[in-house]
């Protein structure tokens, strides 16, 4: 995967660590209401321009990662690459009881981790947009013995919107080549 | 390993098929022998491969092949396996290159797959004749509207042979909405997924399973079609009301879900979130009646072509391989399509929507892998494989020849999977082609496994 290495990291000092434990809480809160399937309060986390993306990825030669290993944003067939209304639908089908490929639920648990705070902006003491970097591990179990764990790494913005936080961009890399599963019906 | 007698499993003249189909090891294993080794099989787009050295792995069968554009501009279908050892000479999804060179002992193809290169040849390998070790290639190649066919069958018909009457509604899919010829060019980015089911069960579904619409309910509820935001409810917008929906068997094995309106009918809106692509898509459909006249009325909906690659004509306009993985196995490939010269603001929209519709991620198809997965659970039980599901939706309701090519039901029906399994079954019994493109009649189906 390709780094966001160019950008410099901010200061280690109080105000940082202070932002980036708010960052990790507002993380884990998110997962835990993903859990509890408290769709309408996760939804009210994201913002409304959100864009919610996840590329295919491939194989390819060393050197070309950079260029082809993952599918495009804006131009490419990917896994997901949708909005804000078309998460809000997916909720909403899923609370249908119809939805065979959730009915019954599936039982999903989702695990954050190694949250990195890779930017603050205008700074770590007034931030008004962060960029932060996390591991995720999700469990799916459905129905009785069919079982999924999808892990990869995730790319967030986060902007203050109102005094609270609201997810603004979320870049999900699964790592896995052939998709290891018959359905993605779980949130990233 | 011994034949398993396939027509006692498909008893199409009492609607019959037996659940051994979707869960049998030695059926799975006769079917890589004898249905894989002959049938034309779908491998990818020449857009996926444009310049030369261009390549694109994919699969036959359960086989890794290699769609590749030699240095000249011509494309191959070789295995990819090297002639050495065996190892893959070829370790990734796509690229470009100069050769394929094995990473075992460097032999090294060419490639149009002629071995070019073998270490220490002059000492190790006096006299051996490169040109008999090249990259095992199809028998034959065809390429259709950009779409790539091949077997490994010498003796098989040529593809649009094979493809018969069918061509026509496959046409829908590839052929620009404007009514052109040809002309749609796939997305980069290809779909690879798994779902724990036999392939029989999605090719089957694509031969025009229109029964199943009410497992779509929860998608239909919702509504995530391009005219959705408007208040439109649906999977899709209704574009063929008032059609008269046609599902049509051809001798080769294929199955078909196409429309045919009662006369030339004004556009019906469906795109109506986004007024710039609605106009365009309405200047696509009547610049076609233009172009076509009444044969415009024919439009698209699903199809296989015998045995597993499926196209969708109208939205999510794509084709899928259902790849054999195993006998409770598929793996699945799928490749969207687009008019080449469509806008990019029409280009961006289509994407989107084909992502939310298709595939693992697609609202609609989501339910389609849950029932292919627990249909094909429900095949393996001792006592369930003792009774026959049954197949005996509209029996005798078609008709040949009326009001298209093939033959034709104007009412659901499970024809086409009937017939898809009797063809299914002369490739298991290895008969002869005259057979297997219903020229002559290979034997009359008998009972089902009691
Ligand atoms: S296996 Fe390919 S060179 Fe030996
Ligand atoms: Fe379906």
């Amino acid at each position: 995967m390709n780094d966001a290495a160019a950008t410099p990291r901010p200061t280690r000092d109080l105000d940082f660590y202070l932002l980036k434990e708010e960052v990790a809480a507002f993380l884990y809160e998110e997962a835990e209401l993903l859990d509890q399937r408290r769709y309408t309060a996760w939804l009210d986390l994201l913002a409304d321009d959100l864009v919610y993306f996840m590329p295919m990825r491939r194989n390819v030669k060393a050197g070309e990662h950079a260029a082809r290993e993952n599918t495009r944003e804006g131009s490419d067939i990917s896994w997901f690459e949708e909005d804000k209304w078309t998460l809000a639908k997916r909720c909403e089908q899923i609370m249908t009881g119809v939805h065979w490929a959730e009915e019954p639920l599936s039982r999903i648990c989702h695990m954050v981790s190694n949250v990195q705070l890779l930017e603050a902006l205008p700074s770590a003491a007034a931030p008004q947009t962060v960029t932060a970097r996390s591991r995720f591990l999700v469990y799916q179990n459905r129905v009785e013995t069919e079982t999924y764990i999808f892990v990869g790494k995730r790319t967030d913005t986060l902007r203050r919107v109102d005094g609270a936080w609201k997810l603004a961009r979320r870049e999900i890399i699964l790592d896995q080549n052939v998709l290891l599963a018959k359905n993605l019906t779980v949130f990233f | 390993m011994a034949r398993l007698d396939t027509d006692r499993l498909v008893d199409t003249r009492n609607g019959l098929i037996s659940r051994e189909l979707f869960v049998n090891k030695d059926l799975y294993q006769q079917e890589l022998e004898t249905l894989f080794t002959r049938a034309w099989l779908f491998v990818g787009h020449e857009s996926l491969i444009p310049n030369p050295g261009d390549y694109f792995v994919s699969r036959m069968g359960a086989e890794s092949v290699i769609l590749s554009r030699d240095k000249a501009g011509g494309i191959h279908v070789l295995l990819n396996t090297c002639r050495h050892r065996g190892m893959k000479v070829c370790l990734y999804d796509e690229g470009n290159t100069t050769h394929f060179t094995c990473p075992y002992h460097h032999w090294s193809y060419a490639t149009d797959g002629q071995l070019v290169g073998v270490p220490q040849y002059d000492t190790l390998y006096p006299g051996m004749d490169r040109a008999k070790w090249s990259l095992i290639e199809v028998a034959q190649m065809a390429n259709y509207k950009g779409t790539i066919w091949a077997t490994w069958d010498k003796d098989a018909p040529p593809f649009l042979d094979y493809l018969g009457a069918a061509k026509e509604h496959l046409d829908l899919a590839l052929d620009c909405r404007d009514g052109r010829e040809g002309g749609s060019e796939a997305f980069l980015g290809v779909h690879k997924w798994i779902i724990p089911c036999n392939w029989k069960l999605p090719a089957e579904n694509f031969c025009g399973d229109t029964y199943h619409n009410p497992s779509h309910r929860s998608v239909d509820m919702i509504g995530i079609g391009p005219s959705a935001r408007s208040g439109t409810k649906g999977r899709r917008d209704d574009e063929l009301k008032g059609a008269q929906h046609v599902w049509v068997s051809f001798p080769a094995g294929h199955g078909i879900h196409s429309a045919i309106q009662p006369a030339m009918m004004p556009y019906a809106e469906a795109f109506r979130d986004t007024p710039v692509i609605e106009e365009y898509f309405r200047h696509c459909y009547e610049e076609r009646q233009r172009r076509l006249g009444e044969k415009s009325r024919l439009l698209p909906f699903v199809g296989t072509i015998f045995p597993n690659s499926s196209y969708h004509g109208r939205q999510p306009r794509s084709i899928c391989m259902w790849h054999p993985h195993g006998p409770e196995s598929t793996e699945v490939w799928r490749i969207f399509l687009v008019d080449k010269d469509a806008p990019a603001e029409v280009k961006d929209l289509l994407r989107h929507f084909y992502m939310r519709y298709s595939g693992p991620a697609g609202m609609t198809e989501q339910d389609d892998m849950e029932n292919w997965n627990y249909a094909t659970a429900g095949a393996r039980g001792v006592i369930a494989r003792r009774y026959p599901l049954n197949y005996q939706q509209s029996m005798g309701a078609g008709k040949d020849d009326d009001p298209v090519a093939g033959h034709v039901s104007v009412q659901i029906t499970e024809e086409n999977s009937r017939r898809f399994y009797a063809r299914w079954s002369d490739y298991l019994a290895g008969r002869d082609w005259d057979v297997l493109m219903g020229r002559r009649d290979g034997t009359p189906r008998r009972a089902a496994a009691e």
